[in-house]
């Protein structure tokens, strides 16, 4: 039989199926950074103090489902609701859970090694969920984070650079972008003993717990040095080379989204290429001071709302199943 | 573990049962022998390591199947027996012949029930008995499939009795499953078993995904590019999805659902992500009933509307095709020995079981006084549901049968419970002899081709009969050996 040298076309249920793959597996990696981040800042917090777990809960986004089924955000609660809690659509369980029933309908998409990978960490998470918790938290963190890297290291090293992998890497980079904006938020939110502390030891140590929980601190340290406030929002928001930096996310789903389409870059054909575009360059071109002056909580605000609008066009431009034509339909 | 000894056969019991293994007298079968000795010179605990290996690898590969009123959706992996059957050359070389002619035949009554129905005329099979099966589709009418193929993938259930034969038990025509595990069982033997393989010379199994999409090909309708195969899946909560996604993948061909195609006037088309793609074959993994919802059960969710006009006018290729149950249903198939000697010249070559069709008055008279040592299989369920094993029944269980046969005798088949061949098979530390099956892959386009392996199904109960995985059924791998291999030759196996 003739071999066919015609790249396969991509079905509109698949694209929207590896997308959502790549966001839900960069999205349970990134709940576990939150555990990590906020279970270090309070670590460093003076005794005395008391322990803050609402703020993360604000920073997913997810108060309202939180307060309809825990009283307190305690340490406990707040672990249990964002790792294991079913009714949490946005928990580790529950990320994990929709990047493998993605996975499993696009199984012949994506490669063995990769479905394994991802089988191997639904495995670790659905065992976690029975067992009670523990001081084993910082552990099942860290295990959850590497078993994600691993898949995405898979996907790299295995799966052609075809235009399924084109929108997983959208969708990891766009849920990156925005998870990276939260979790600088979480300092946003998390309350110094005073406002004279800004700018002191306490503060350093927190903007440095922020930099661990996304693996920055010795990047940073290369790049800066000091642990500078300013420099540190510089570097998670503006920096071209640091993989988890928003500019840095935001031009891979660029240069995928055009991987795509194939338009080239200075143009758009479609309303997710034009409103992806705008935002590359904006942040290409963008100097951290006014940010700040403007606000940062803000900034962050309308950057996500930018990256769900994103999100719409995507779907609309390739996932929506179009109508046939008139006539067409018996 | 302490305790734990190397595993050996010499307190296995054949018990009066054909074994696949042994002869009467125990003495290995000359095709085992090899596998025999290398099982037996496995260190202590070697092959429940392996046994817990192989399980945990088909967990990993998320090699499992759904379970169907398990409110849990729970996954579980089929159970995978770690020693092989074994069906030396000759055996093989009748199951195949058998195999060919049946499907020849079966293909060439379709073909008849949907054209003249000569077979029906001449008196060979009552016509009432075909034209109120529930699954002849007047829809099929008059209807040319490409090639005249009506039966492109079949998997026949084939039994072994106690005397050695082997006999047909179902034909599977419409969308058998099964063969993704032949596939998956071969690498994980593979993987973990290399050494038992030595010196054995096995069949590959490993050609089938290039043969069906070959097949499929050939099917394509006369079009201006390479065709486009695709496979159709009912979805990710199917039973065997993961044998689709399986197969799609070997074939390197689109795994789509309903709602990723739409007919127009010009033919079928799936939805992606650059606009509407044209498809040549599909080979559906869905029932007739759901392919269309505007041909067949209108509340069809899975199907695709206008499939089936599209078919009838030829602008589309189905796998396999719809309208091809007809001669897989339980009423039809006592009749198949005689479609292949009117179809055929010949007698069959793998028998039947025998069958009782409890709409005769007299073999239903047989039946009902002999419940307790008859199989009563109701004509239209499968995968072992609505069954009953006389031997292991209890008074009441053959009391409501009794009952429903007399209320609906068009509804009951009845067949003597055969003593189904057993092969040694891992029970905690020991060997013990277990029921088997077998079910081979008969594909069919330009020419006939037989699958040189086949599930072999196993009963993994003790003394159970039922082998169906709904049913706590099991596989092993099974190996068809080449014939008179060069002694001293290369080693050549997969």
């Amino acid at each position: 039989m003739a071999m066919t040298d015609r790249a396969q076309p991509l079905l509109s249920r698949v694209a929207d199926s590896v997308y959502w793959m790549g966001r839900y597996i960069e999205r349970a990696e990134n709940v576990a950074r939150f555990i990590d981040v906020n279970q270090n800042l309070m670590l460093d917090l003076p005794s005395g103090f008391g322990e803050q777990w609402q703020p993360i809960v604000d920073t997913t986004g997810d108060r309202a489902v939180f307060l309809e089924q825990y009283e307190e955000a305690t340490q406990s609660n707040v672990v249990q609701f964002l790792a294991f809690e079913a009714r949490n659509p946005n928990s580790i369980h529950s990320c994990v859970l929709a990047a493998r029933e993605n996975a499993r309908s696009v199984r012949e998409t994506i490669s063995s090694e990769m479905w394994e990978q991802i089988n191997s960490l639904y495995l670790l998470v659905s065992g976690e969920s029975r067992k009670p918790l523990a001081e084993r938290m910082p552990e099942f963190c860290r295990q959850v984070r590497m078993a994600c890297h691993l898949f995405q290291g898979i996907q790299h090293s295995t799966m052609s650079h075809n235009e399924a992998w084109h929108f997983t890497r959208l969708g990891t980079s766009l849920e990156r972008a925005d998870k990276t904006t939260r979790i600088l938020d979480v300092k946003y939110f998390i309350l110094l003993p005073s406002v004279s502390d800004v700018g002191t030891p306490y503060d350093d140590i927190q903007w440095g717990a922020v930099l661990k929980s996304v693996s920055g601190f010795e990047m940073y340290r290369k790049r800066y040095g000091r642990i500078l406030p300013e420099r540190v929002v510089e570097f998670l928001l503006l920096d071209g080379e640091f993989p988890r930096a928003v500019r840095y996310c935001i031009g891979l789903a660029d240069n995928s989204l055009r991987a795509i389409t194939g338009t080239r870059t200075g143009a758009f054909s479609c309303p997710s290429e034009q409103r992806l575009g705008l935002l590359r360059s904006e942040l290409d071109y963008a100097q951290v001071a006014p940010i700040l002056r403007a606000g940062l909580h803000e900034f962050f605000d309308a950057l996500q709302a930018r990256m769900n609008t994103i999100d719409e066009c995507v779907r609309g431009d390739f996932f929506a199943q179009q109508p046939l034509a008139a006539g067409a339909d018996g | 573990m302490g305790g734990l000894t190397s595993m050996h056969f010499s307190s296995y019991d054949t018990q009066g049962f054909y074994d696949e293994m042994f002869e009467e007298n125990s003495r290995p079968r000359p095709c085992a022998r090899l596998l025999l000795e290398t099982v037996e010179s496995l260190s202590e605990g070697h092959l429940l390591r392996y046994k817990h290996a192989a399980e945990r690898l088909l967990l990993q590969m998320g090699i499992t199947f759904n379970v169907y009123g398990d409110t849990a959706g729970t996954e579980r992996i089929f159970p995978f027996d770690l020693i092989p059957r074994i069906i030396p050359a000759d055996e093989w070389d009748t199951i195949e012949r058998g195999l060919k002619q049946r499907v020849h035949a079966l293909n060439a009554f379709i073909d008849d029930i949907y054209h003249d129905q000569k077979i029906l005329k001449n008196g060979i099979i009552p016509p009432e008995v075909v034209l109120s099966a529930v699954s002849y589709r007047k829809q099929c009418q008059g209807l040319n499939p490409p090639r005249r193929v009506w039966c492109h993938v079949t998997g026949t259930d084939l039994v072994r009795g106690g005397d050695g034969q082997y006999y047909v038990l179902e034909d599977n025509l419409r969308v058998p499953s099964g063969v993704s595990y032949v596939l998956e069982n071969r690498e994980v033997l593979k993987r973990i078993f290399p050494a038992v393989f030595e010196g054995l010379w096995v069949r590959p199994v490993s050609e089938y995904p290039s043969r069906l999409l070959e097949m499929l090909e050939s099917l394509a309708p006369p079009a201006p590019s390479s065709p486009r195969v695709v496979l159709l899946t009912p979805g990710i909560y199917n039973s065997a999805y993961f044998e689709h996604s399986f197969l799609a993948q070997q074939m390197g061909i689109q795994l789509v659902e309903g709602r990723d195609l739409v007919v127009d006037s010009g033919g079928v088309f799936m939805r992606t992500t650059k606009g509407l793609e044209r498809v040549d074959v599909i080979y559906r993994r869905i029932d007739d009933d759901f392919l269309d919802p505007e041909a067949f059960r209108p509340d069809s969710l899975l199907g695709v509307r206008g499939l089936m006009a599209a078919y009838q006018q030829g602008r589309v290729a189905l796998a396999n095709a719809p309208g091809n149950g007809v001669a897989d249903v339980k009423v039809i198939y006592a009749y198949v020995p005689d479609m292949i000697r009117y179809y055929e010249g010949a007698d069959p070559i793998l028998p039947n079981v025998p069958t009782y069709l409890c709409w005769r008055e007299s073999d239903r008279q047989y039946v009902l006084e002999h419940l307790a040592e008859l199989v009563v299989k109701s004509a239209n369920e499968s995968g072992g549901y609505g069954m009953l094993v006389g031997p292991h029944s209890t008074k009441s269980q053959r009391e409501e049968f009794a009952v429903k046969i007399q209320a609906n005798p068009r509804n009951f088949i009845a067949q003597p419970t055969l003593a189904l061949s057993r092969v040694p098979t891992v029970v905690e530390d020991h060997f013990e002899g277990r029921h088997v099956d077998l079910r081979p892959y008969v594909l069919c386009g330009k020419e006939i081709y037989v699958l040189p392996g086949g599930l072999t199904r196993v009963a993994m109960k003790r003394g159970s009969l039922v082998v169906n995985s709904s049913q706590g059924g099991g596989s092993k791998d099974t190996w068809v050996l080449s014939p008179a291999p060069a002694p001293g030759g290369q080693q050549q196996w997969q």
